[in-house]
């Protein structure tokens, strides 16, 4: 039982023990994680780890059967819809975004709970000033945009909720490698410029290790370590967990 | 050598030729389209006189009135429903059952309540009424999408239509309800056949402006994220049932107005006219005029009324045969239509 001034003091968010099943499959197998509140942290590990399911569960999206998600010390609601209030905005797998709306109104989308019209014209504006390549095309339907340009359209729909945690899933999928270049460089953007907190989920380790101030290793549900992207680079962790080592991450601490 | 590069030269000509013609038609299909069908409406009213302009006018402002609501599902939120005409029955009979005059009820052997109900005091009843029995199907049906939902609106359909054909203490079975109200302000009965086609026109026109209200709307830009992406615009915070049963109700609202002006118009129903082959119908009309786009249902609604009421001037079909003829002119029309434009008439999307 944590006191509120944890609220202050505390993690921004603090996973405990969350499990997920999906049916019989075991997704998550009590998984706990810290996000302080300004931070980039990376979520890595192979196909299947439970990267993802991580995210969703934070969202209200995966069927947790067990433990506590905690946001500035209190307990979250399991309702998505809550949870966007509560300030956190999920930027899901593969972009996701409406082809027949045009970028302005994809933008739209991203601010539900706004009735006031000259903040989000703001907002708007910010988004478009970090996402310049936006704006000439603002009226333009988001089918006629290049993979990565949605993908930058993704990101600013994230941000139009002005959240205090971004959750990014593997936001560099499908993408050419000087177009992944552009989105970390832009994720660290968003951390140095809005100070917003974010959490990706990546396959591409080099690139995501350079942008964390942190990272986790998943494997098969559970965490398989913990620690800064200097541990991460100089541990066997990943090769461990990618080739499916028993005990991963042993003989780097020996 | 030379002879080939003749040859060449004479397909590119053809093929740039061809190019030309295909063109000029595809860029402007929709202009085509338009024109048409309204060249068509015009020459046909004109050819068939007043009386008949007007009765076609009337059976298009209804049927174009179901197309532009079931629209709001289909096409603009990407439910594929087929339960519509189960609204529509239900205004239909409310309107039926509210209006109809007592005094020829009470000479029928098997006699049903008689309320002897004004019109415009029935027609919010049965608006009113296909809302809410919109709201329970709705919130039943709000877990489904894609072909399951087609399935249980289909389930709907059939449920709405033995409703109608059982339940004999108030609809009277297959016998149907006679003797249904006309329109009336004060003393002035609007049993006139232009007046009724006014007021019908006068019907579609708001039906026509709230659904422009609707999708044009931040609600309506929901509504479309919704057909594109159900899961995604979830991610936001937008709670998805609330959208699609708001719709839902919306529409159904608007086919139970419809269906009181049937009841109203023809002053006879009986379950028949609610089966599920007029939802098909609809759909197909929907279809065929173009997904979300009100025109489009417009359009439909008129080339369908018209291709109906047309065929009965054709020759070489016996009057007995022109029911089933129109069934599979529209089969084979919508099968052409899937295969060379899927978006239909003046549509943009695809089913």
């Amino acid at each position: 039982m944590e006191p509120s001034e944890q609220s202050t003091n505390g993690p921004l968010l603090r996973l405990t023990g969350i499990a997920v099943h999906y049916g019989a499959v075991v997704a998550l197998n009590g998984v706990s994680l810290d996000v302080q509140r300004g931070e980039v942290v990376a979520l890595m590990g192979p196909n299947g780890a439970g990267k993802s399911t991580v995210l969703k569960a934070i969202m209200g999206l995966a069927p947790v059967v067990a433990g506590e998600v905690h946001w500035q010390g209190d307990r979250l609601s399991a309702a998505t819809h809550e949870i966007v209030q509560e300030g956190i905005s999920f930027v899901p797998q593969g972009r996701r975004v409406f082809t027949h709306l045009s970028i302005a109104e994809n933008l739209e989308m991203g601010c539900l709970y706004l009735d006031d019209e000259a903040e989000q014209a703001r907002r708007l504006e910010a988004v478009m000033e970090l996402f310049p390549v936006l704006y000439p095309k603002r009226r333009d339907p988001a089918s006629a945009m290049s993979g990565g340009q949605q993908q930058m359209l993704a990101l600013g729909r994230g941000l139009m909720a002005d959240p205090d945690l971004l959750l990014l899933d593997e936001p560099t999928l499908g993408l050419a490698p000087i177009i992944v270049t552009e989105v970390f460089e832009k994720v660290a953007e968003i951390s140095e410029r809005l100070r917003t907190t974010i959490m990706v989920v990546e396959h591409n380790i080099k690139g995501v290790l350079d942008i964390a101030d942190r990272a986790y290793v998943l494997d098969k549900g559970n965490i398989a370590h913990e620690g800064t992207p200097q541990s991460v680079r100089d541990s066997t962790i990943l090769t461990d967990v990618f080739l499916g080592r028993a005990n991963p991450g042993q003989a780097s601490e020996d | 050598m030379a002879t080939s590069a003749q040859t060449d030269g004479d397909t590119a000509a053809d093929a740039q030729a061809v190019g030309l013609v295909t063109r000029l038609i595809r860029g402007n299909i929709e202009l085509w389209a338009n024109l048409l069908v309204i060249t068509w409406a015009i020459v046909f009213f004109v050819w068939q006189g007043t009386g008949f302009a007007i009765t076609v006018g009337t059976v298009f402002a209804i049927w174009a009135i179901l197309a532009v609501s079931l629209n709001l599902v289909v096409g603009f939120t990407g439910l594929l429903s087929v339960g519509h005409v189960g609204f529509f029955g239900i205004g239909a009979y409310t309107m039926a059952v509210l209006t109809s005059d007592a005094s020829y009820e009470a000479a029928r052997t098997d006699a049903i309540p008689t309320y002897g109900w004004p019109f415009f005091a029935a027609l919010p009843v049965s608006v009113v009424l296909a809302g809410l029995v919109a709201i329970v199907v709705g919130v039943a049906f709000n877990r489904f999408r894609d072909d399951i939902f087609v399935l249980v609106s289909f389930g709907f359909a059939i449920i709405a239509f033995n409703t109608f054909l059982n339940l004999r203490e108030i609809t009277r079975g297959a016998f149907g309800i006679h003797e249904i109200e006309r329109p009336a302000i004060g003393g002035w009965v609007i049993d006139g056949e232009l007046e009724f086609l006014l007021f019908s026109l006068g019907a579609l026109a708001l039906v026509v402006l709230v659904s422009w209200l609707v999708v044009t709307s931040s609600f309506g830009r929901v509504l479309t994220a919704i057909r594109e992406d159900e899961e995604a615009i979830a991610v936001f915070g937008y709670q998805v049932t609330h959208y699609k049963l708001a719709i839902w109700v919306i529409s159904a609202m608007m086919a139970g107005l419809a269906g009181g002006l049937l009841a109203s118009w023809t002053s006879f129903i009986d379950p028949n006219s609610f089966i599920l082959l007029e939802s098909m119908l609809l759909v197909s009309i929907v279809i065929l005029g173009g997904l979300a786009t009100i025109w489009g249902s417009l359009l439909g609604a008129m080339a369908f009324v018209l291709m109906e009421e047309g065929m009965r001037f054709l020759p070489f079909i016996p009057p007995e045969y022109v029911g089933q003829a129109r069934q599979i002119v529209l089969g084979v029309l919508l099968v052409l239509l899937m295969l060379f434009r899927p978006q239909g008439l003046v549509g943009r999307y695809r089913l």
